[in-house]
């Protein structure tokens, strides 16, 4: 409640217009997006449970498959976020000494960086689609059963990380339009900062995923 | 200052009455005011109930004769699916914590919200999306979906049925799940009132705070399964079919991963219901306080080891299996804690059988019922025998509809007055509960019989000679129906014309006995200052001088 004596007197003056979530807890909303991200791992950790699974039961399968990917492409993937994931730091620091323009820049550095990471992803899937590779594909419905396996989990794991660069890409979109509009600011960006979060986690679950597939070999 | 309590008169404005930017319908479906959100939460469960126990109707009605009676097997298939789905998934997961937790956990903590409002009525949204999916999934061209409510693969890939929307449906519903458990962990830990420590909650948060954080740990994984099946279907994958080198098995523990931890998110918060109710009629202070409060704890955290246990005949090496029903069997102790606490607290207590009190007697009943019969699954040798069977549907009956549903009734009667300032014809809800025993244990008991006797489940035929049973089972049924529409039928009756209930008729001691009945729209006057423990009945008076 510590925050909270301090805004009361606003908050019931603005509660006539149904502002009840002006009550405004930073600590609180950073505590909120913690839990949502550890939903989030367990979500992935579903995934994991089942490569784990898995390679015990296919481990020659998988050794053989890991080394059909290009670790040059995962790898540069890999440095594309890690360096995405600098600029968004860079963004929220500019935005919290005040350098608004500074914060602006690096987001937008980010964002890029995250369709440099969705280009290289498209340019890995199609050329495995060109060979045949893919659920379905008439190549793939050749290879052994722990191969199949091998390629479910890999685009199913890496799709679905796609699809969250894509959420973190939107969610970072909004927020440049807020720092723009001033509604995340200098004197208010726990928003900003539980976007980073996000796209941090988005970082950390490739980091996880690069060496499971492409290194271990 | 503007005070929203009284409006420029000086006469008292309740939540109800209150003016916002939005009047009529949208006033409640814009409001982020946790009790009108509350309120639409039970408002959509009670309907969605009504829609559960009429597909349970008809499945009755189909076991009265062997063979074919009014449906054909694979309607009835789907009706035992969408019963599953309906009153699982829409019903007794959101049932306590998302209706009535959200009316009182604010109230209760002494806050004027939760910590997330407009997040929360985001969860109701995705709520009552997932609803409509599951319900307009019976429409769809390829049938309605005949799985059953575990969706087990490799099936659930292969049936022509509609598997994709309902599925789509259970994982809305568990993004609004999630989304509620992280507003109310958040709600708990930043917004109690000065004075107001962890062991000086009421019981009720406890409970709620504890099914939070399993909803938080254990949703994502039913989350990614359902996708998963979804992915299969969409595109072959194969991760769960034997035929692509997949492993049905590991569906199985994936979906009770959650699925399990899941039944104590259904009857954690009934639990912490009962801890509120008890003190009450019994005008003491809680028996073993803290303990009730560390056990739920404990349940949630044991409650996530054990899932292997609805697997014990699906091929798993003995040594697992001995270690889930050890850990099966630890649960009880929590469990056993909680019943011995209330019953120890009506020792010397003033008791007085009022409504709520009574619903809470016959929950005890039937819940130790359910309770002692899932240890006799719990075992290895006697579940093998019983796998299957309708002593697994009657067992899981008695600790979800004897338990959480009955405790559903008991909230609803117990806060009735709080939440709508007006009170029911307490008499007939009396009849109404007796009835509604006698016919649930005429229905659901036979069960029990017909399951040892080897009735295997979700069958829409039998043998001639369980033909007396199931007849009795169905009759059963209907008396149970009829003490359901007649409490239902009261309550309505009591929100039209019941007389006015005053602040606190019960005479609880927890904060929202505390405030106006039906509340303001920021609950309290003043944030007040919490002393002493919710159920010290030895500072009543000092506690509750203010209510009216």
């Amino acid at each position: 409640m510590s925050t909270n004596s301090t805004t009361n007197a606003t908050h019931e003056e603005e509660h006539g217009h149904e502002h009840v979530h002006d009550l405004r807890d930073d600590y609180g909303s950073k505590l909120g997006m913690w839990l949502f991200l550890f939903t989030e791992l367990i979500l992935f950790g579903g995934l994991f449970l089942l490569y784990m699974s898995y390679r015990f039961q296919y481990f020659p399968e998988f050794q053989l498959s890991a080394k059909s990917l290009k670790i040059w492409m995962g790898g540069l993937n890999t440095i594309i976020l890690l360096t995405s994931s600098l600029t968004m730091v860079l963004s929220i620091t500019a935005l919290q000494r005040r350098k608004i323009k500074a914060s602006i820049y690096w987001l937008i550095t980010t964002i890029v960086f995250a369709s440099g990471f969705l280009v290289v992803k498209f340019f890995e899937w199609s050329d495995k689609f060109s060979h045949g590779i893919f659920p379905g594909g008439e190549e793939l419905a050749l290879k052994s059963q722990g191969e199949k396996v091998f390629y479910g989990l890999y685009f199913t794991m890496t799709g679905l990380h796609g699809l969250h660069v894509i959420i973190g890409m939107i969610i970072l979109g909004f927020i440049l339009v807020f720092i723009v509009k001033g509604k995340v600011s200098p004197d208010r960006f726990a928003l900003i900062e539980n976007g980073g979060l996000y796209w941090h986690l988005v970082d950390l679950i490739w980091i996880f995923l690069f060496p499971l597939f492409y290194l271990l070999h | 200052m503007s005070d929203s309590t009284v409006n420029t008169n000086g006469d008292y404005v309740n939540f109800y009455q209150y003016k916002g930017k939005h009047s009529g319908i949208l006033g409640w479906l814009l409001s982020v005011d946790h009790k009108r959100i509350g309120l639409l939460y039970l408002g959509s469960m009670v309907l969605f109930f009504l829609v559960g126990m009429t597909l349970g109707f008809f499945m009755r009605l189909e076991m009265w004769n062997p063979g074919q009676d009014v449906m054909g097997p694979q309607t009835y298939n789907a009706l035992f699916t969408l019963h599953g789905i309906i009153m699982i998934f829409l019903v007794i997961i959101p049932g306590i914590p998302a209706g009535f937790g959200n009316f009182f956990l604010p109230i209760q903590i002494g806050a004027e919200d939760v910590s997330f409002p407009r997040l929360n009525l985001l969860s109701w949204y995705l709520y009552t999306i997932g609803g409509l999916l599951a319900v307009a999934s019976l429409f769809l061209s390829g049938g309605p979906i005949d799985t059953g409510w575990t969706f087990y693969a490799p099936y659930s890939l292969r049936t022509g049925t509609e598997v994709i929307m309902p599925l789509m449906a259970a994982f809305i519903l568990g993004f609004s799940s999630i989304l509620t458990g992280v507003n109310f962990v958040t709600t708990v830990h930043r917004l109690r009132a000065p004075g107001m420590t962890f062991f000086k909650m009421p019981l009720f948060i406890w409970a709620l705070y504890s099914t939070a954080w399993i909803q938080i740990i254990g949703t994502p994984i039913i989350g990614i399964t359902i996708l998963l099946v979804i992915v299969e279907r969409l595109f072959g994958v194969g991760l769960f079919d034997p035929a692509m080198g997949g492993d049905p098995i590991l569906f199985q523990h994936l979906f009770w991963i959650y699925s399990h931890p899941a039944v104590y998110i259904m009857i954690l918060p009934a639990m912490g219901v009962v801890s509120e109710i008890i003190p009450t009629f019994s005008r003491k202070t809680i028996f073993g306080y803290g303990a009730i409060a560390v056990s739920s704890i404990a349940i949630a955290f044991v409650g996530t080891l054990v899932w292997g246990h609805h697997m014990f005949t699906s091929g798993m090496s003995d040594e697992s299996r001995w270690v889930y029903s050890f850990l099966t069997f630890i649960v009880a102790l929590p469990s056993g804690v909680k019943i011995f606490n209330w019953v120890a607290t009506m020792y010397k207590g003033s008791i007085k059988a009022e409504t709520p009190f009574l619903y809470v007697m016959a929950f005890i009943f039937l819940f130790s019922i359910g309770g002692l019969t899932g240890l006799v699954l719990g075992s290895l040798a006697t579940d093998v025998h019983l796998h299957d069977t309708y002593f697994v549907v009657a067992h899981f009956h008695y600790v979800m509809f004897g338990g959480t549903i009955f405790i559903f009734f008991a909230a609803l009667h117990y806060w009735f007055p709080k939440m709508f300032g007006k009170m029911y014809n307490t008499k007939i809800a009396n009849i109404a509960l007796a009835i509604m025993v006698v016919g649930f244990n005429m229905l659901y008991f036979t069960f029990f019989i017909l399951g040892y006797l080897g009735m295997p489940r979700r069958y829409y035929d039998y043998l001639p000679e369980f033909q007396g049973m199931h007849q009795f089972a169905t009759v059963g049924s209907w008396v149970l129906i009829a003490g359901i529409l007649l409490m239902f039928t009261n309550l309505f009756l009591g929100l039209k014309n019941g007389k006015k209930a005053g602040n606190n008729p019960w005479g609880g001691m927890t904060l929202e006995w505390t405030v106006p009945s039906p509340p303001p729209l920021l609950n309290f006057k003043k944030i007040p200052t919490v002393k002493y423990g919710p159920y010290e009945y030895e500072h009543y008076d000092e506690v509750t001088k203010n209510v009216n």
